[in-house]
């Protein structure tokens, strides 16, 4: 039963017990997937409930208390990781950061992959001129170097949350949208499609009963692969100071705030990009994972 | 061919557009401090109360010619202060991109050859490490640790080869990782088929059977994935460049965008899409190469 549903993945029908089961199997004899699970739900955990857990208020400055140490390198024992150069708890601000990365690399991930899932099956379905247009507009996005581009829109319409999650989205929907694209048109083409054509089957009722099942697969991978990349590159834009604006706390800020304090203090740029590194780690042995058993065709992602 | 120039042209509307996004450039490029009498002057001074297709016209013949204007900052022609700050750029990415071959490539054919080893799943575990590791926070760490403990490396600016080390290595991590897993996994596939079974059955010598057939039949899928890590280290080591203080268009560029000095933007960002472009048009040229299968029409 395990070796069908990694074979086949998704061209069959199997229970959505029975594969949650499966997956739920798989996951206990694989201890990367299961350090990646850890992970992510320790970082989800501490982005929903920063309030409790931070030990200060990420936000209160005092200028008596700016640049400690951590507590085991002389510090005071109520900063667990010392403070910044505002005399701000290092630790709270490191937990509150969590948010930002979270919100914009899950929002980017899923806005992008509800928009490349639809132009994927519309495209892959339908073919014909809309497909022939959307297949160059996404050689198009894909022929600008995606940084350079974030930047120039941030640096004109101005850094914030939202418009952090739609640059970044506009550039992995083609991912979506070209791997859906593939499997919908193969899909398109099988016996069993044509069969439920036959039998007078509408076309939104064999996209959403027939073709849609079919390529969860590959969206759930992309989805939990470019998470990490999402989170990379969101610190590296709020690291240059185009991302969500201070005083919020993002991992990549912080660390900007360290670079100019490499001399002095450590542990403020040494911190944030450990938390990112993890982050990021996790996201991608979860994504390797569900790569793995539900379609390994798509390693090259 | 048709299809890049093609490209290149939509690259440069939509450069052109970028600056149009929020309507209207004019408080863009004034900044925060302008005052309303200033934004009008501004205005018609830079032509932006005129029809967008008019001001796309002019744009184009400008840009066709190599004009997009001059900077603001140093009055200088922007296109010729982004060519001259290519070299450096070009020289860090593609320095990143031979630490990323040269490492990546070997390490991931060794891990395939001896699949399941030790060495092949501490490769694994690395990489997939090492792919979580942001560039730029690396690159400070590095900093850290060999120019501020240490002080054996200097730690900004671009001179002698020692300059390279740190900035070349921080940018190539990413790639090297990725480019090693997947060489692992194509060899790995490659060594699976029946031709090198054929190859092994008549008696060919294990090097012969790797370098003439395994090898060969692993660097289609390679070189597309070498190409596009090319065009993207090309086209962004801008925040590495901005780590290192490297004089090169990525950091011309992070500087620009803070002194809201548009037409070098401008300039880098087309720049840097046609190259990325045109590398993408050489792939797919050598791609044919090594498989003739695949025909362009």
């Amino acid at each position: 039963m395990m070796e069908d549903t990694r074979i086949l993945g998704s061209y069959v029908h199997i229970g959505a017990m029975e594969r949650a089961a499966s997956l739920l199997s798989s996951l206990r004899r694989d201890w990367s997937a299961l350090l990646g699970v850890f992970i992510i739900v320790a970082v989800v955990a501490a982005a929903t409930l920063a309030p409790v857990l931070a030990p200060m208020d990420p936000y209160e400055q005092s200028l008596s208390r700016t640049l400690k140490p951590p507590l085991w390198s002389d510090g005071e024992h109520i900063f667990l990781l010392g403070t910044d150069h505002l005399g701000r708890d290092f630790l709270s601000r490191l937990i509150y950061g969590s948010r930002v990365s979270l919100i914009v690399g899950a929002f980017a991930v899923l806005l992008s992959g509800g928009v490349g899932l639809i132009v994927g099956l519309l495209t892959g379905y339908f073919g014909g001129k809309v497909d022939l247009v959307m297949m160059r507009v996404a050689d198009l996005v894909l022929s600008f170097p995606f940084i350079l581009l974030a930047l120039a829109t941030i640096a004109i319409v101005g850094p914030s949350l939202t418009v952090l999650i739609v640059v970044m989205s506009l550039r992995i929907w083609v991912i979506y949208a070209r791997v859906v694209r593939g499997e919908a048109l193969k899909i398109r083409g099988m016996e069993y499609v044509q069969a439920a054509h036959a039998m007078g089957g509408s076309h939104t009722r064999i996209i959403c009963r027939h073709v849609l099942p079919n390529v969860m697969a590959p969206v759930i991978i992309i989805a939990s692969l470019y998470l990490g990349r999402m989170i990379v590159i969101e610190s590296g834009l709020s690291f240059l100071g185009l991302g969500v604006p201070p005083p919020t706390p993002t991992w990549g800020g912080l660390l900007s705030e360290g670079r100019t304090h490499l001399y002095n203090a450590w542990w403020v740029a040494t911190f944030p990009g450990l938390a990112i590194t993890f982050t990021v780690w996790g996201a991608n042995l979860l994504g390797d994972w569900l790569r793995n058993v539900l379609d390994p065709r798509l390693r090259s992602l | 061919m048709f299809h890049a120039i093609l490209l290149i042209k939509c690259v440069l509307v939509v450069v052109f557009l970028l600056l149009h996004i929020t309507g209207d450039p004019t408080a863009i490029i004034a900044g925060p401090d302008a005052t309303a009498d200033d934004i009008v002057r501004l205005r018609t001074l830079m032509g932006f109360d005129q029809p967008l297709w008019v001001q796309y016209g002019k744009f184009f013949l400008g840009a066709v010619q190599g004009d997009f204007g001059k900077s603001f900052e140093y009055g200088e022609s922007a296109l010729a202060l982004v060519f001259e700050h290519l070299p450096a750029s070009f020289e860090l990415a593609i320095s990143a991109f031979v630490l990323s071959v040269v490492i990546g490539v070997p390490l991931g054919c060794l891990a395939a050859f001896r699949e399941n080893s030790l060495f092949d799943r501490s490769f694994i575990g690395t990489t997939v490490f090492v792919q979580a590791v942001p560039d730029f926070w690396l690159g400070i760490m590095m900093i850290t640790f060999f120019s501020v403990h240490l002080g054996i490396l200097p730690s900004f600016g671009r001179g002698s080869w020692t300059h390279f080390l740190m900035p070349a290595f921080a940018a190539s991590t990413y790639h090297l990782a990725r480019l090693g897993r997947l060489m692992r996994s194509q060899m790995l596939e490659t060594l699976r088929q029946d031709f090198i079974l054929t190859a092994r059955a008549k008696g060919l010598p294990e090097t012969m059977v790797v370098m003439g057939h395994a090898l060969k039949n692993s660097a289609i899928p390679i070189v597309t994935v070498m190409g596009l890590d090319l065009g993207i280290l090309l086209g962004g080591t801008v925040i590495v460049e901005t780590v290192f203080a490297w004089p090169g268009a990525g950091r011309l560029v992070v500087q620009a965008i803070a002194n809201r000095d548009f037409p070098v933007v401008q300039a880098v960002v087309f720049l840097l899409a046609s190259v990325f472009v045109l590398i993408n048009l050489a792939v797919d040229l050598i791609y044919a190469y090594l498989d003739p299968r695949i025909e362009y029409s």
